[in-house]
């Protein structure tokens, strides 16, 4: 309980931040449905495109509909130029603003149709304009309804607006993706309480206008906005608080890019930088946010970006591909790879040890003997990578079961027998602590995977950063990483992944 | 009956027809076919006719709330066409069936309506007058449109359309919807004030006692065109053809079995 408390008081930034995101998606939602609305009324034809393809949009999900603005916003470059945002805040707005439609729309529409065919005949008769209709009766009685749009429609956009976590934009989401996968509870909890409570005050007071507007109480009405506006305004005044030269450093959603993104941030804050962390990024969209300056510096790995950046499917060897793709880069986007950091985070298979000693089993070769009478588990992308298609390939392996975990109960499965052999990761810390064997590859079918450090073109012309930096490069032992995965994934004394990474430095200081 | 020289309002060769929802092969709904008559200024004019004849889609070429297809209609010898709807329409006085209250305005607001869409604004004394006209007192000027009886708002009804101090006033079955004793109240009402503020009313309605009792002139259509233009005297009399007197009978015999049934059973 305590751990929540403490943890809902730190979420200020992100609250604020939220605020702005929603508020924002909201109030382009309404200017935007409200003509569109008026419009729709008028023509069968316009209502049915608007009401279609806003329907259409609340069929995506909300998560990938984010993920689009990426790329969408990435082939605008070429008519806006170089300076169109692809992460963070614009993609956010424009997909949250596309989700929030639909209610607005659909209402006012509603509403219209609604309406006394008698009430309108009388707005004609009496000698109102159109724009004096539309002012005079339609509006006053349309708001109700559409202030019951506006209210659904605030609602979803903040609960959505959790999930723009993923596209770099901060958010009330950060500390639900941080602590999902580290498994600590009281930071999920602590931001679905913060964006639950949210949601529910401005749910209440939308409320109030509805109420005010229905029962014709003006007061009511100007109360409840006045009071939404000077929350946002609040997050507006906090948001100018954060720092616009701060470094910023993206992570992957998973502990060791946690752990690594605040070593290195701990080091250029202790070198005098400012310095913010975007959590959670699609493993898709890190490279492109760095190449991009989106962030300033991300860690990836040599194998993930030889096949998705480079679209090779060989495997010339270790030292080779770290070359070849330094080079790359430097030639083709201009970032910088600082270094290797001196691990690996490979795939490998593994097994208990016991139960690798009992088949037998070493090496890879010695498991595509045993295979027919075992059982695999994957995470859930694992046997569509090309790693698993290479080491089919390589070994003639044919397991006798196929079976999916996410990689947090891989594990578990792999300890309660319900895989015999699992595909890890090499630096996490859970092979070392459930005493796994990490199997030989003998015939290297499965790439190499350095972990590496990208600076962005821009941040690459900072000699004091870079110089900053550098005591980390080929620091880092894979013995290391792990325990400082370890710490953070375990469930008894957990640190955090700022605790973990003061520990880690530790070790790479006192060697 | 030609009236031309003194016709506030003229009707010249109208017709108006619909795409006809009934029929699909493109066929057209002639509601309106070729009328053409003169309504005098100061007369009470009835306009009466079946459902579907064809009344309320003349009505409403009056204040441009249905153009014709061809054809005109003068008002004060000007085409209404050539006058923008709205400014027209705050010169016409304008009392349907459905009323039309605006909802969220009180009373006095509703009645107010057309001086404030014009700029100007009807003073508290001005809306207690129009209230007095319609026989409501001051008191209702602040309630709202659904804390009123079926008869009150029509009266208020009544009372918005004279706001802008029309000489036209246009009425389609604008008692239709009312019990029959707030009906004859408001009927002879409305006559009253005819009389009273020298206004032209040209009213629509189904009930052929209603126009004999109200008017000084009566209508009658029959899909689309005018049958018969008749006083009520000559209506009663026999004149008008075939169709107006198959409704004047209905009432007529009405009476006729009420006066026999008084009789047979004597005084009570
Ligand atoms: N807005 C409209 N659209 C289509 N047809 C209409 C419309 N208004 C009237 N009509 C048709 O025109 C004819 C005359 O209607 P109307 O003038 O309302 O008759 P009345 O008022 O005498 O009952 C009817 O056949 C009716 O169906
Ligand atoms: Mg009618």
């Amino acid at each position: 309980m305590n751990d929540i408390l403490v943890n809902l008081a730190s979420l200020g930034d992100k609250l604020a931040a939220h605020v702005l995101l929603a508020a924002a998606a909201l109030g382009l939602g309404i200017i935007i449905a409200l003509p569109l609305a008026v419009w729709a009324n008028r023509s069968p034809a316009v209502s049915r495109v608007a009401l279609g393809f806003s329907s259409l949009v609340q069929t995506i999900p909300a998560l990938a509909l984010l993920a689009l603005f990426f790329p969408v916003l990435l082939s605008l470059r070429a008519v806006f130029g170089e300076g169109l945002p692809t992460l963070g805040f614009l993609p956010a707005l424009l997909a949250l603003t596309l989700y929030a439609l639909l209610p607005i729309l659909r209402n006012t529409v509603t509403a219209q149709e609604q309406m006394d065919a008698g009430v309108l005949e009388a707005a004609d008769a009496v000698g109102m304009t159109r724009w004096q209709k539309l002012q005079l009766v339609e509006a006053p009685l349309a708001a109700p309804y559409i202030m019951a749009g506006i209210r659904t429609a605030a609602v979803w956009t903040i609960g959505a607006a959790t999930l723009s976590t993923t596209i770099g934009q901060t958010s009330l989401g950060d500390p639900i993706f941080a602590g999902l996968q580290t498994q600590n509870w009281a930071l999920v909890l602590a931001g679905c309480i913060a964006s639950a409570g949210l949601a529910l005050v401005t749910d209440a007071l939308l409320g109030a206008i509805e109420r005010g507007f229905q029962m014709r109480r003006r007061w009511l009405v100007w109360a409840g906005i006045t009071l939404a506006l000077a929350g946002i305004l609040a997050a507006a005044f906090a948001q100018r608080a954060t720092d616009d030269n701060a470094i910023v450093i993206g992570a992957k959603p998973f502990s060791e890019q946690y752990v690594l993104a605040r070593l290195i941030g701990q080091r250029l804050q202790d070198a005098g930088y400012a310095v913010e962390y975007r959590d959670g990024l699609g493993s898709a969209v890190v490279h492109e946010a760095v190449t991009s300056g989106e962030i300033d510096i991300a860690v990836d790995y040599t194998g993930t970006l030889w096949t998705n950046q480079l679209k090779r499917s060989d495997n010339p060897g270790r030292d080779a591909m770290y070359e070849q793709l330094v080079r790359w880069e430097a030639d083709t986007t201009g970032t910088l790879v600082l270094g290797r950091l001196g691990f690996e985070n490979a795939y490998a298979f593994a097994m208990k040890k016991d139960r690798a000693r009992q088949l037998g089993i070493e090496t890879m070769d010695d498991l595509a003997r045993e295979a027919r009478r075992l059982t695999i588990g994957g995470d859930v992308e694992f046997f569509r990578r090309p790693e698993w298609l290479a080491v089919e390939d390589a070994y003639g392996l044919k397991f006798g079961r196929q079976r999916t975990f996410t990689s947090t109960f891989m594990y578990d499965a792999l300890k309660g027998g319900e895989a015999d052999v699992i595909s890890a990761y090499t630096s996490d810390g859970r092979v070392a602590a459930d005493g796994l064997l990490v199997l030989e590859d003998p015939r290297g079918a499965l790439p190499s995977y350095d972990a590496l450090v990208l600076i962005s073109p821009q941040a690459a012309k900072d000699s004091e950063l870079l110089a900053a930096l550098k005591p980390l490069i080929g620091a880092i032992s894979v013995e290391a990483m792990r325990q400082a995965n370890y710490a953070v994934d375990r469930l008894d004394d957990k640190r955090s992944p700022a605790q973990a990474a003061r520990e880690l430095a530790r070790t790479i200081d006192a060697p | 009956m030609d009236q031309p020289s003194h016709a506030l309002l003229e009707f010249v060769n109208v017709r108006k027809a619909f795409a006809s929802t009934v029929t699909e092969d493109s066929a057209v709904d002639v509601a309106v076919d070729g009328v053409s008559c003169g309504i005098a200024a100061g007369s009470f004019v009835a306009l009466v006719g079946a459902s579907g004849s064809g009344k309320s889609t003349l009505l409403k070429t009056v204040n441009r709330l249905g153009d014709p297809d061809s054809g005109q209609v003068l008002l004060a010898g000007d085409n209404v066409q050539d006058a923008a709807p709205a400014m027209l329409r705050r010169r016409i006085g304008y009392v349907f069936q459905g009323v039309g209250l605006f909802p969220h305005m009180n009373v006095a607001d509703n009645i107010g309506i057309g001086p404030r869409l014009s700029g100007t604004r009807a003073s508290d004394g001005r809306i207690a007058e129009l209230l007095e006209l319609v026989e409501l007192d001051g008191s209702y000027a602040g309630r709202m449109p659904h804390e009123l009886s079926g008869g009150q708002r029509q009266r208020i009804g009544v009372a918005r359309a004279l706001a802008g101090n029309p000489q036209l006033l246009l009425m389609d079955e604008p008692f239709g919807a009312l019990d029959p004793l707030t009906r004859d109240g408001l009927g002879k009402r409305v006559r009253a004030l005819h009389g009273q503020l020298n206004l032209t009313t040209m009213m629509v309605t189904h009930d052929m006692a209603e126009a004999l009792l109200l008017a000084d002139r009566i209508l009658v259509m029959e899909k689309g065109r005018i049958v018969a233009d008749e006083t009520p005297r000559s209506l009663l009399k026999g004149a008008g053809g075939p169709i107006a007197q198959a409704m004047v009978a209905v009432p007529r015999e009405q009476a006729a079995a009420l006066a026999q049934m008084a009789q047979l059973d004597g005084p009570a």
